[in-house]
C-alpha cells in the first residue's frame, strides 16, 4: 500500500474518531443537562472532545508517514544491496543507474530492461518494497489506534477538551509562521553556502573592489582575475538608486501631495486606485516598453543632439521605466505620511495666513519627511532587485560610466545571465551568481531595515 | 432681539457680523447671528456642546473655507470691509484675524522657527536682526520668553501643553494681527496653565480685539467683558458679562448658566 493510501487510511480513522467522540461527549452533556443543570455541565462542548480524539488519532500517524516517505527509498535500496542478487559494479554512476533502472522495473515505470543486473534486482526490489510498505501500515495503523484509543479513554466530563484544542491550535499558527520564516533562513544559507565555494576560488576583495567583470573570458583562460563586481554594483546603484529616483521621487511626491491636498474627494476616489494599478502592471511589460519603446527613441535623441556613446540599450531607458514602476510606492507611502499629520498642523499654518503651498512646503512635508523617506528606501530597495526591466532594457556590457545614454549592467541581469542555460554548478562562473546574489540580499536587507525603522519611528510621533 | 445684541463701546467695532448663516451641506449650524467685536472687551462665546459656537468663530476667519460642504450667508465685515466679498484675500485676512486653537499645535520646528513662521510668509521682517526682534517682542508678550530664552532652538513639541499654547498664541501674535480668535484655548491645559492664559488675555486687551470660545462659565466670567451665549445654533443673548451671569434676560441663558443643562 502506498503512503498516500495510507495516509488517507488513517484520515478515515481519525474521522471515525471524531464522530465517535463527539457522539459519546453529547450523551454524557445531555445525561448532565438533565441531572444537575448549568452547574454540571461538562467543561468542554461534545465537538471539541472530537476534535481532540482526531488530532491524536491522524497527527502521529501522519507525522511517521511523513519522515517515513522520506527515509524509506534508502531502507528500500538498503535491503535490496543486502540480497545475494545485487552484484553491482562498483563505480557510482552505474552503479546508481542500474538501481534506478531496477527501481522502475519494480514499480512498473519500465515496461522492460535495458540490463540483465537490473532485471535480476527487480524482484528483490519489489519484495523490499513490499515489505517495507506492509511494514509502515502496520505501524501507521498502530499509531493511529493507539492515539485514537488513548484521547477517547480521557473523552469524561470534567476533560477540559477544548483547552487542548486551543493549543493545537496556536501550534499550528506557529509552524505556519516558522515555515516562513525558516525558508528565508534556508535560503540565505544556500547562498552563504554557494558563496562561499566561491570565495574561496576568487578573492573577495577582487570581487568587490575590482574594476573588470568578464566572467566568460574567467572560464577560457583560467584566470580569475577579473570577478570584479564595481561595475556592476555602480550599474544597479545608477539604474536603480539615481536615475529611477530621480524619476519616482518627484513625480511620487508631487502626486501624493495632488492627491492628499488639492484633489476633490470624488477625483481622488478614483485616481489614487488607477496610480496604484501602475505597481500591477507585470515587470515584463515594463521591460518591453523600456527595450522597444523608450530605449531607442533616447538612443535618437542622443544621435540627434550629439552625445557620444549612445546605445540602443542604455541606462536612462531602464532608468526612467522603472522610476515610472515604483512611482506609486513612492507615492503611497507619502500619500500615508502627509494624510498622517494631524489637521491640527495644516489649520495652524493656514490660521497664520500661510497659503496652501506654503503650508505643504514649510509645514506638511517636513513633518511628513520621515514617512515619505521610508518610502523612498523601501522603493530604491525594490528597484535596485528589479530585474526584468534591466535585462531587456539595460544591457549587458560591464561598463563603468556615468553616462546615461550607455548600456551599463546590473547585479540582477547578471544573475540571469550567469544562471540561464546549461551551466557546471562547480565554475567560478556560475558560484558568482550566488556571491552577486548574497550581496544584493545584504543590501536589500540593509535598506528595508532602515526604512521599516524611520516609518516606525515617524508613526509614534504623532501617537 | 438683535437690537439687544449690540453693546455699547468708545471706539466702533472692529468685526461685524450680520445676519449670518452658516451650513454643512444641507445641515444649518448657525442661523442669524449678528455680533459686534470691539478693540476694548474681550468677548466670549459659551454655550453648550455643538451649539455652533466655535463653528461661528471659524467664519471670523474663514477657517470655515476648508471644510468641504460648508457656506456662509449674510455679512461679516473686518473695519467695514466685508470678508466674504470676492475680493477679499484670505491670506491678507488670516494675517489680520489670527487664531489659536482647542490642542495647542505648534509647529514640529524650533520654537523660533514657530514664531518666525508668520513674519517669514508675510516678508514682514528684513534680516535675521529684525526677525530676532519680532520673535522676542511675539515670545515676550505671549509670556514665554523668560521660560524659553535659553532654548529657542530646541523643539517647540518638546514644550508642556501650556507652554505649548502661549507658544501658539506668541505665534499668532508675531504677524500683528488686529483680532485674536481663541477655539477653547484652555480646554486641554491643566488649572495652573490655564491661569496663564487668562493672565495673557487680560495682558493682551486693548493690543487685539480678542474673541475667545469656552465651556467653562467662570472662564468666561473671568476674561471677557462682553459675552455671547449660544443655544442651537442661535445667539440668544450678547451683553455685558456681569450682567449675563447675574441678570440674564432670557430663560435659557438663565437655565444654562445655573447649570440646569449643557
Amino acid at each position: 500500500m502506498s503512503v498516500a493510501a495510507i495516509a488517507f487510511l488513517v484520515i478515515g480513522l481519525g474521522l471515525i474518531g471524531w464522530l465517535s467522540a463527539r457522539t459519546r461527549a453529547a450523551r454524557f452533556a445531555a445525561a448532565a443537562d438533565t441531572a444537575a443543570g448549568a452547574a454540571g455541565r461538562p467543561h468542554s462542548l461534545p465537538f471539541y472532545h472530537g476534535w481532540y480524539v482526531a488530532l491524536w488519532a491522524t497527527v502521529p500517524a501522519l507525522l511517521f508517514l511523513a519522515v517515513w516517505g522520506w527515509t524509506s527509498p534508502a531502507l528500500v535500496t538498503g535491503a535490496v544491496l543486502d540480497t545475494p542478487a545485487a552484484a553491482l559494479p562498483e563505480s557510482g554512476i552505474e552503479r546508481g543507474a542500474l538501481l534506478a533502472e531496477a527501481r522502475a522495473l519494480a514499480q512498473g515505470k519500465l515496461a522492460g530492461a535495458f540490463n540483465d543486473e537490473a532485471a535480476a534486482l527487480a524482484p528483490a526490489y519489489r519484495a523490499a518494497q513490499a515489505r517495507f510498505d506492509g511494514i509502515a501500515t502496520v505501524l501507521a495503523l498502530i499509531l493511529a489506534f493507539a492515539g485514537g484509543a488513548y484521547a477517547f479513554t480521557r473523552v469524561r466530563p470534567d476533560f477540559r477538551a477544548r483547552t487542548r484544542v486551543e493549543r493545537a491550535v496556536m501550534a499550528t499558527l506557529l509552524v505556519a509562521s516558522l515555515i516562513a520564516i525558516l525558508t528565508t533562513v534556508g535560503i540565505v544559507a544556500s547562498l552563504l553556502f554557494e558563496s562561499w565555494r566561491f570565495f574561496s576560488m576568487v578573492s573577495p576583495v577582487d570581487f568587490l573592489f575590482g574594476l573588470r567583470w568578464s566572467p566568460q573570458s574567467a572560464v577560457i583562460a583560467g584566470q580569475t582575475n577579473q570577478f570584479g563586481a564595481i561595475p556592476l554594483f555602480w550599474g544597479t546603484i545608477f539604474i536603480g538608486a539615481i536615475i529611477a529616483m530621480v524619476v519616482a521621487i518627484p513625480l511620487g511626491l508631487m502626486s501624493a501631495v495632488y492627491l492628499t491636498q488639492y484633489a476633490g474627494p470624488r477625483l481622488r476616489a478614483w485616481m489614487k486606485p488607477a496610480l496604484e494599478m501602475l505597481a500591477g502592471v507585470p515587470t515584463v511589460v515594463y521591460g518591453y516598453f523600456a527595450a522597444l519603446t523608450v530605449a531607442p527613441a533616447l538612443r535618437d535623441f542622443a544621435a540627434a543632439v550629439g552625445i557620444p556613446g549612445a546605445s540602443s540599450e542604455s541606462a536612462l531607458a531602464a532608468g526612467v521605466v522603472m522610476g515610472i514602476m515604483i512611482i506609486p510606492f513612492v507615492s503611497s507611502m507619502a500619500d500615508d505620511s502627509i494624510t498622517a499629520v494631524p489637521a491640527a498642523m495644516r489649520d495652524g499654518s493656514l490660521a497664520m495666513g500661510a497659503t496652501q503651498s506654503e503650508t505643504i512646503r514649510k509645514v506638511l512635508i517636513p513633518a511628513a519627511l520621515p514617512g515619505v523617506v521610508g518610502g523612498v528606501l523601501l522603493a530604491v530597495s525594490r528597484a535596485i532587485g528589479e530585474t526584468m526591466i534591466v535585462v531587456m532594457a539595460a544591457g549587458l556590457a560591464a561598463n563603468l560610466t556615468a553616462n546615461p545614454f550607455a548600456s551599463v549592467t546590473t547585479v540582477t541581469t547578471q544573475i540571469v545571465q550567469l544562471l540561464t542555460g546549461d551551466q557546471e554548478f562547480d565554475s567560478a562562473k556560475t558560484l558568482a551568481a550566488f556571491a552577486l546574489g548574497l550581496v544584493l540580499f545584504v543590501i536589500t536587507l540593509l535598506l528595508n531595515i532602515v526604512a521599516l525603522r524611520v516609518v516606525k519611528k515617524y508613526r509614534e510621533a504623532y501617537e | 432681539m438683535i437690537e439687544d445684541h449690540s453693546v455699547k463701546s468708545d471706539r466702533p467695532a472692529k468685526m461685524s457680523a450680520r445676519n449670518v448663516n452658516v451650513f454643512y451641506g444641507q445641515k444649518q449650524a448657525i442661523s442669524g447671528v449678528s455680533i459686534d467685536v470691539d478693540m476694548d472687551n474681550v468677548v466670549a462665546f459659551i454655550g453648550p456642546s455643538g451649539c455652533g459656537k466655535s463653528t461661528f468663530l471659524r467664519t471670523l476667519n474663514r477657517m470655515n473655507d476648508t471644510i468641504a460642504g460648508a457656506r456662509v450667508e449674510g455679512q461679516i465685515t473686518l473695519d467695514g470691509t466685508d470678508i466674504y466679498n470676492p475680493d477679499m484675500d484670505v491670506v491678507q485676512l488670516r494675517a489680520r484675524v489670527g487664531m489659536v486653537f482647542q490642542k495647542p499645535n505648534p509647529f514640529p520646528k524650533s520654537i523660533y522657527e514657530n514664531v518666525a513662521y508668520g513674519p517669514r510668509i508675510h516678508g514682514l521682517v528684513d534680516g535675521k536682526a529684525d526677525l530676532d526682534a519680532v520673535v522676542e517682542q511675539s515670545l515676550r508678550r505671549a509670556g514665554l520668553w523668560d521660560e524659553v530664552k535659553d532654548r529657542l532652538h530646541e523643539s517647540g513639541t518638546a514644550l508642556s501643553g501650556g507652554q505649548q499654547q502661549r507658544l501658539c498664541i506668541a505665534r499668532a501674535i508675531a504677524v500683528d494681527p488686529e483680532v485674536i480668535l481663541m477655539d477653547e484655548p484652555c480646554s486641554a491645559l491643566d488649572p495652573i496653565a490655564t491661569a496663564k492664559i487668562e493672565e495673557l488675555i487680560h495682558e493682551l486687551r486693548g493690543r487685539y480685539a480678542i474673541v475667545i470660545v469656552t465651556h467653562n462659565m467662570q472662564q468666561a466670567a473671568r476674561v471677557s467683558q462682553h459675552t455671547a451665549f449660544f443655544h442651537l445654533g442661535q445667539l440668544v443673548e450678547y451683553g455685558v458679562t456681569s450682567e449675563i451671569f447675574t441678570n440674564p434676560r432670557e430663560v435659557r441663558t438663565k437655565d444654562y448658566i445655573t447649570g440646569r443643562y449643557g
